[in-house]
């Protein structure tokens, strides 16, 4: 088990407002986080905050392994779906090759290694068929498999899920939660998500946001404990979903 | 003898004209269109107005002070709307009625007749200059050099600019790049379609060539040719019965569209009935 990010005493936000208050967190590579909580408590600040998107006003975020290689690739992100224009002229081959430019490397060209890495990551998601597909065409379930492997082809040290589990079927959820089991052998997970009852069978910690962080060391946690931590939010579970593990309480 | 070499020089220069416009607006416009900029570019295009205005005023070639107005409004509004506190459709509504108001007033405290008005309106390919085509020329030049050289990162920043900005991509700087070619693609084309008409050269052919194609390079390929025979047979019509040839190049292109759209429906109809649904 080795750290590789640290969150120390963060205060975040926008134009000068503060979103989040004194949040620390560490992540290891190993770990496969749930981050939940209300609507702007700051779950996306805290994403842009260890996405490198905003600078704290005050805080460090730490990446434990700085060597020069490691730098690029040590997060691969997944943003949501409904910020990505699905009109756009794009192959789904073009989209995961990107995920391979980084920095200053604007004047080269994809090398065949590249490519290779694009084909093997479409093959290890099972889409390598759509490979050539414009994403116009897509369906929202093979959309969201197709940003993932935008976000594994740089293989990162740790994966950032944001609301994974919008616009897809309940199908589609088990099959994401299953690739997302065997890539945590690899890498660290971190999933921010409205609905705690789906991923928390999956999940092994919590991280509830709502201005301040509360970290939750289990994946099974009560609405108490969850208004304990100050994050009103609902626990719903669903019929379909087979492994709803939260803990019901009758009043 | 002369009155012909004359005629002759003036349908090499809108012929030429016609080939460049349709490069640089096929390339520019395909860029527009799919990052949905089209109200943004209608507001680039009508403040440059305002740099012609003060061309007249000033006794300069208009289409300079247009493209530096032109180029300056369009990095204000990139600059303006990256503040959250003012939203960027009401900055481009701003600056396009200011443009035009600018241009309004310089044109209306320049002494005497205003030469050539009409044609930064409306668009006359008979007055365009060897040095408007050789400004084309340049600019079609480094368009292609820019789409050709940065084509993957151009991409990668359209299609996801957040995700690109997690990659530790200069986004800003390549958005205000772009956008500044967008300006000088605009005021460059003036001259052959005028400034009411010149966004459907920038739209109407990579609609077309969206029909048909869902690839950024062959979309930028298809709306070049598209853009070609839209130029030309608007050059025949507006020579023939003697109208702007902005007017009638986009007519051109909108029956070419209709055209297009209606084969695309009965494609998609024989399909299915191939299917036997």
């Amino acid at each position: 088990m080795e750290k590789i990010l640290g969150i120390e005493s963060v205060y975040a936000g926008y134009n000068n407002e503060v979103i989040l208050k004194d949040v620390s967190l560490e992540v290891f590579d190993d770990d496969f986080i749930g981050i939940i909580g209300p609507n702007g408590g700051g779950k996306t600040t805290l994403l842009n905050v260890i996405l490198g998107l905003i600078k704290p006003f005050k805080g460090s975020v730490e990446f434990f392994d700085d060597s020069k290689a490691s730098r690029n690739n040590r997060i691969g992100y997944l943003p949501q779906i409904n910020k990505i224009d699905k009109k756009f002229p794009i192959t789904v081959n073009e989209v995961v090759l990107s995920g391979l430019i980084y920095g200053s490397a604007i004047f080269t060209r994809y090398t065949k290694s590249d490519r290779e890495k694009a084909v093997e990551t479409l093959e290890r998601i099972g889409i390598c068929d759509i490979k050539n597909t414009s994403i116009e065409e897509l369906s929202g379930g093979q959309m969201q498999k197709v940003l993932l492997a935008r976000a594994l082809v740089s293989s990162p040290r740790l994966l950032i899920l944001d609301e994974p589990n919008t616009f897809v079927d309940n199908q589609f959820e088990g099959e994401l939660y299953e690739i997302l089991k065997e890539l945590n052998k690899e890498m660290a997970i971190i999933i921010v998500s409205h609905d705690v009852g789906t991923i928390s069978s999956y999940i092994k910690t919590i991280a509830c946001v709502n201005r301040s962080l509360h970290y939750h060391k289990s994946n099974k946690i009560s609405e108490e404990q969850l208004a304990s931590y100050n994050c009103p939010i609902k626990l719903i579970t669903h019929g379909e979903v087979p492994h709803t593990v939260l803990k019901k309480h009758h009043h | 003898m002369i009155s012909e070499l004359l005629e002759y020089k003036f349908i090499v220069n809108s012929l030429l004209a016609g080939i460049l416009a349709s490069i640089s607006c096929g390339i520019i416009g395909t860029y527009i269109v799919t990052r949905r900029m089209v109200f943004l570019s209608g507001g680039i295009t009508h403040s440059s107005f305002g740099g012609i205005g003060i061309g007249y005023f000033l006794g300069f070639n208009p289409i300079i002070s247009a493209a530096i107005f032109g180029v300056f409004s369009a990095l204000g509004i990139e600059f303006i709307s990256k503040r959250s506190d003012i939203r960027e459709d009401s900055v481009i509504g701003i600056l396009w009625s200011f443009g035009m108001a600018i241009g309004i007033m310089f044109i209306f405290l320049t002494p005497g007749y205003a030469p050539n008005l009409m044609s930064y309106l409306f668009g006359s390919i008979l007055t365009v200059s060897t040095f408007d085509i050789l400004l084309m020329l340049g600019l079609s030049i480094v368009l292609i050099l820019v789409f050709t050289f940065f084509y993957r990162i151009i991409l990668f920043i359209s299609y996801d600019q957040e995700f690109a900005r997690t990659h530790k991509i200069a986004v800003s700087l390549i958005n205000y790049i772009l956008i500044g070619l967008v300006a000088l693609t605009i005021v460059l084309n003036i001259k052959v379609v005028g400034i009411i008409l010149v966004i459907s050269l920038l739209t109407i052919p990579q609609s077309i060539a969206n029909l048909f194609t869902k690839n950024f390079r062959n979309i930028i390929i298809v709306s070049i040719v598209i853009g070609l025979i839209g130029a030309f047979m608007g050059l025949v019509i507006s020579y023939k019965i003697n109208i702007p040839s902005g007017a009638s190049i986009i007519f051109s292109l909108v029956m070419i569209f209709l055209i297009a759209k209606l084969f695309q429906i009965i494609k998609g109809k024989i399909n299915l009935k191939k299917q036997k649904i």
